[in-house]
């Protein structure tokens, strides 16, 4: 194991956790501002593919697609939102859980009814398909540093979002005192529907970006959907940095554990036990990470809330 | 809405309704044949089972508060410690189902200790993650099968008077245990221990402040449910004859949780009317049509908008009130 | 109430189920939700497609073909069957995709006497210590691996890498390929089921430097794998791959970097006998030109075996010994060619290599290469007492 594979595995880590961090952005800002637990954040990141991958094919543009993936989903998450979501702001979360569930019953079948069962090509945009040699000994994805790109982007503008302007400003206000904000006038309405419009807007990049590397098939949005609400719980639901912290933990906690524990276990375990036991360490470190984060810190690394 | 005057009307008729529909479930095996339904025995045990697991869940979510998403879990918990308990030749189905039940308890107490530190959505999520390990345990488990899960052909043994392999025996012995769990949740929601739980649901700091072991207390409810759940789990392996991690799958937990607050969180009835609608739902859309999903989607949505508390609520308008959502 | 409820639909269902109580009945369990939704959209065209050629007889008989979808989940599976069996009374059975649903129904069918002919799975256990005279294989699942690892002794890799989910199937499959592969194994890599991201394992698979890497991952698993793997700058390293790795469904969900991919299967779309010639022009006319997959093809031939056998027992299917004698010596001609059964009643027949390449038309598909397995038995069929 020499110091170039050790990078490259920390880059994957990173790279994924940049993946994690994309869907995880929206859900956590619907999630902490809203106070709504939205389950149909895969279903609009699985649209966001979808449409991308529909685009890509018949226009040849992948800037293209991905804009219009997500001008599309923003436009069906508009429209539940003033069908569905706006009436389950004050509702309980269990209410939420039960009425999102339904809207993926009902986004499966309607994808599968549009686009069929069997999974759709997404290609990757031709410029990006092989590898570039970041130095000698390491060819890396182009595409993944493309992802990583845009990941950090998301991250940044969200930062400036939140942090430096009067949205970001109201967006703070109603996610750590919703009673208060509203009582000092805030439109909370508004900025709901904002919010809700952009977390889709942000599910939708992710899927369509996430389209090239990954299967664009009906039930991946619930694949992903429990890996990004692992990665929102560590960080803390509703804080942006918390959910970009855990994102890169996840992320780097779980290609660390693919690459690293089962040659480990090999090293000290007869190698039948280790055969067994590497693999599926390596396939719960995510939950074990989770488990261990809420036993120390009940609320997350960064709570939101007091 | 027709329930709530009849319920005012005939007092009577609504406090015996509950007997009535025990007294036909108990009758059913014996007339399936002749009506040629001999299907539907199978099938209703299986509601039976699930409802049991639902009532359990019910009554941690419902009274308690505690909103787990792992139940799940449990319920393979009790599968899988009845397929290892045959593995090593353990062929009585009390000691199977008892050891389902036993360990189903074990599971929820160390992943309850863990687990009640958190509060709302952080639970739901850190019951999910269990549940999520389990579910990765058993499938890369060689010894009981994996992925591929592990078949119970022999039928467990019940004793000298009862006779293991006769699927209406089973189904009586189900309904036995349904009907005291049922039985034994109801008398526990409105105990003194069913009181304080309700106390910790509506408002925890002010238990604590009272003096109330809030901890412990929950970590009893939870206990108590998962080793229910683990009993249902353990009926469920050898209703179906067969074991495989898919039932610990976190969709699994999550659609217990909402047949449960279909039918009515915290409501007496809740637990098994949303299982035995969502279920026959279930059943006849899978006959008709290539997408059944989504009809039952839009039941979802129907409930929460127009039956909030469940469908329980509009039954029993008056009765069991203390319950529901807040 | 609602037990009323319950009692009403039942009633009704009942009824129109005693309407043909005449007819055949054959059970077939579709698996178009779920994991294999893909796979099983594909069987379902394939049945469809048989059933419109028998005109929904078969061996000349009214028959009825019953068709649900139980989600591709083992219990469900279990429900369907019990249904089939105890509602609908059935004479046949078929469909899952997935080993574990196979084995979940297989003891109820086989208590039941009813024949179970496979559409997809062919699990050890029911080729080995649990036969059954009442299941019917298409193949045996280890055997697609066997060949691949006789295609890389051919192609002179002298070590490889494999790589599959981490459950005991997994571990079958690369065992299936270990069996008659005779180079070095560098590494074997097992990795979560449903993963997504593979990038951990393609470093690895980079560092290791092997002549060629063998796959293992169904469905989704296999999609994004590929697609990583050639973004890597991998695409020196030749990659092969039982045929559900790169099949149809695969091959148009990946595209341009499919091309190359060596993989291994009992049948293709461009095998040459009449009976496939018909049934891949049928298919291609009725569903947009596109080719049938490996399980459109199995659960057509399967349609076809049964309606062979009705026919050879002159529509008597209440004797269930002739009925399995009939299936045991088809009288149709298969798309895959000659076979005939081995004790167990799994096939020996022929494997054949496909690599991924363009049609004439410029379409992505599997083409034909060469015979690897030569009429080839399965490894367990030693252990079947039968």
């Amino acid at each position: 194991m020499d110091a170039i594979f050790v990078f490259e595995q920390l880059l994957n880590g990173l790279g994924y956790g940049l993946m994690l961090f994309l869907i995880a952005a929206g859900l956590t800002l619907v999630f902490g501002i809203m106070d709504t637990m939205n389950l149909a954040h895969g279903s609009l990141y699985m649209a966001g593919a979808y449409v991308a991958a529909r685009v890509h094919e018949a226009s040849g543009s992948f800037a293209g697609a991905v804009l219009a993936a997500v001008l599309v989903t923003v436009a069906v998450a508009a429209l539940l939102e003033l069908l569905v979501v706006r009436h389950l702001y004050r509702r309980d979360h269990l209410v939420q859980v039960l009425a999102t569930f339904g809207i993926i019953l009902i986004a499966d079948d309607a994808v599968k009814a549009i686009w069929g069962v069997a999974p759709l090509m997404a290609s990757t945009p031709a410029a990006l398909a092989g590898p570039v040699q970041l130095f000698e000994g390491l060819p890396y994805p182009a595409y993944r540093l493309l992802l990583i790109g845009a990941g950090l982007l998301v991250a940044l503008g969200l930062y400036l979002l939140v942090n430096n302007t009067r949205v970001g400003m109201l967006v703070r206000a109603g996610a750590s005192n919703r009673q208060m904000a509203e009582f000092m006038g805030v439109r909370v309405g508004a900025v709901f529907s904002f919010v809700f419009a952009l977390g889709a807007g942000l599910a939708a990049l992710a899927g369509a970006l996430m389209a090239p590397i990954s299967s664009v098939q009906v039930g991946m949005g619930e694949a992903i959907l429990i890996p990004a609400l692992v990665v929102i719980v560590i960080g803390g639901i509703g804080s942006v940095r918390g959910a970009f912290v855990a994102a890169l933990l996840v992320g780097l906690v779980d290609t660390a554990g693919r690459a690293f524990l089962p040659p480990a276990l090999r090293a000290v375990l007869p190698p039948s036990v280790a055969a067994d036991l590497g693999p599926a360490l390596a396939g719960i470190a995510m939950y074990v990470l989770m488990a261990a984060v809420l036993t120390l810190k009940p609320a997350g690394l960064f709570p939101a809330r007091a | 809405m027709a329930q709530p005057a009849f319920a005012t009307r005939f007092p009577g008729a609504v406090r015996r309704l509950p007997w009535l529909v025990l007294a036909l479930l108990a009758v059913f095996p014996l007339l399936a044949p002749t009506l040629g339904l001999e299907y539907y025995v199978g099938f209703v045990r299986r509601v039976l089972i699930v409802a049991i697991a639902a009532t359990s869940l019910n009554f941690i979510l419902g009274y308690g508060g505690m909103a787990a998403l792992g139940h799940a879990g449990f319920i393979g918990v009790g599968a899988y410690t009845v397929v290892a308990l045959v593995e090593a030749g353990v062929s009585s189905a009390w000691l199977a189902w008892g050891g389902a039940l036993v360990f189903g308890g074990l599971a929820a107490a160390l992943i309850g200790a863990v687990s009640l530190r958190t509060r709302g959505v952080y639970f739901i999520m850190i019951t999910l993650a269990f549940a999520q390990m389990l579910y990765y345990l058993a499938v890369s488990l060689r010894t009981y099968g994996g992925d591929d899960g592990y078949g119970l052909y022999t039928p467990l043994a019940m004793g000298p008077w009862l006779d293991g392999a006769h699927p209406d025996v089973f189904y009586w012995v189900v309904l036995a245990i349904a009907a005291g769990v049922f039985a034994l949740f109801s008398r526990v929601a409105h105990s003194r221990y069913g009181h304080a739980l309700r106390g910790i649901r509506d408002n925890e700091t002010r238990m604590v402040a009272l003096g109330y072991p809030v901890f412990r207390l929950k970590l009893a409810g939870f206990v108590a449910a998962g080793a229910v759940a683990g009993l249902a789990g353990g009926l469920l392996a050898s209703h179906n004859t067969f074991v495989s991690p898919g039932m610990m799958h976190w969709t699994q937990s999550a659609l217990l949780l909402v047949m449960v607050i279909l039918g009515g969180l915290g409501r007496r009835w809740g637990a098994p009317l949303g299982v035995a609608l969502w279920l026959t739902l279930e059943e006849a859309l899978k006959m008709h049509t290539d997408y059944w999903h989504w009809p039952l989607g839009v039941l979802l949505l129907l409930v929460v908008f127009h039956a909030p508390q469940g469908l329980a609520a509009l039954l029993e308008r008056r009765g069991d009130r203390q319950g529901g959502a807040a | 109430m609602l037990q009323m409820k319950n009692l009403a639909v039942a009633l009704a269902l009942c009824g129109a189920a005693a309407a043909h109580a005449a007819d055949i009945k054959v059970g077939i369990a579709l698996d178009i939700s779920g994991p294999f939704a893909a796979l099983g959209a594909e069987a379902r065209d394939g049945f469809e497609l048989a059933i419109e050629k028998l005109g929904g007889k078969l061996g000349g008989q009214p028959a009825e073909f019953l068709r649900t979808d139980f989600g591709g989940n083992p219990e469900q599976a279990n429900q369907l069957v019990a249904r089939y069996l105890q509602r609908d009374k059935i004479d046949f059975f078929t469909g899952p995709i997935g080993s574990n649903a196979a084995l979940a129904v297989g003891p109820a069918l086989f208590a039941a006497k009813v024949p179970y002919l496979s559409a997809n799975p062919g699990p050890s256990a029911y080729a080995g210590e649990k036969c059954s005279p009442y299941f019917f294989a298409q193949y045996q699942n280890d055997t697609y691996d066997e060949a691949a690892g006789k295609v890389a002794n051919e192609k002179g890799y002298k070590n490889v890498v494999l790589i599959a989910p981490n459950y005991p199937a997994g571990k079958d499959h690369l065992n299936g390929f270990k069996r008659l592969y005779k180079g070095a194994v560098k590494d074997e890599i097992y990795t979560k089921l449903g993963q997504i991201d593979y990038a951990a394992e393609i470093a690895q698979i980079r560092a290791a430097k092997p002549d060629a890497v063998f796959f293992f991952l169904p469905g989704a698993m296999g999609i994004n794998f590929v697609k990583q793997f050639v973004g890597g700058g991998l695409k020196d390293i030749p990659l092969i791959a039982p045929g559900f790795s790169a099949d149809e469904d695969v091959i148009q969900a990946v595209g341009e970097p499919m091309i190359g991919v060596l993989n291994t299967a009992h049948w293709t779309h461009d095998l040459q006998n009449p009976a496939n010639a018909e049934f891949v022009s049928a298919f291609r006319k009725k569903y947009d030109g596109r080719y049938p997959s490996v399980y459109a093809a199995m659960a057509y031939d399967t349609l076809m075996a049964m309606d062979a056998a009705v026919r050879d027992v002159g529509g008597k299917v209440a004797d269930r010994e002739a009925v399995l004698k009939a299936l045991k010596s088809p009288s149709f001609s298969s798309v895959r060619g000659e076979f005939k059964y081995g004790v167990n009643n799994f096939p020996v027949q022929n494997y054949y290599l496909r690599e991924v390449g363009k049609d004439a038309d410029g379409r992505i598909t599997n083409k034909l290469v060469g015979t690897t397995l030569e009429q080839h038995q399965d490894a367990y069929v030693g252990a079947c007492k039968m």
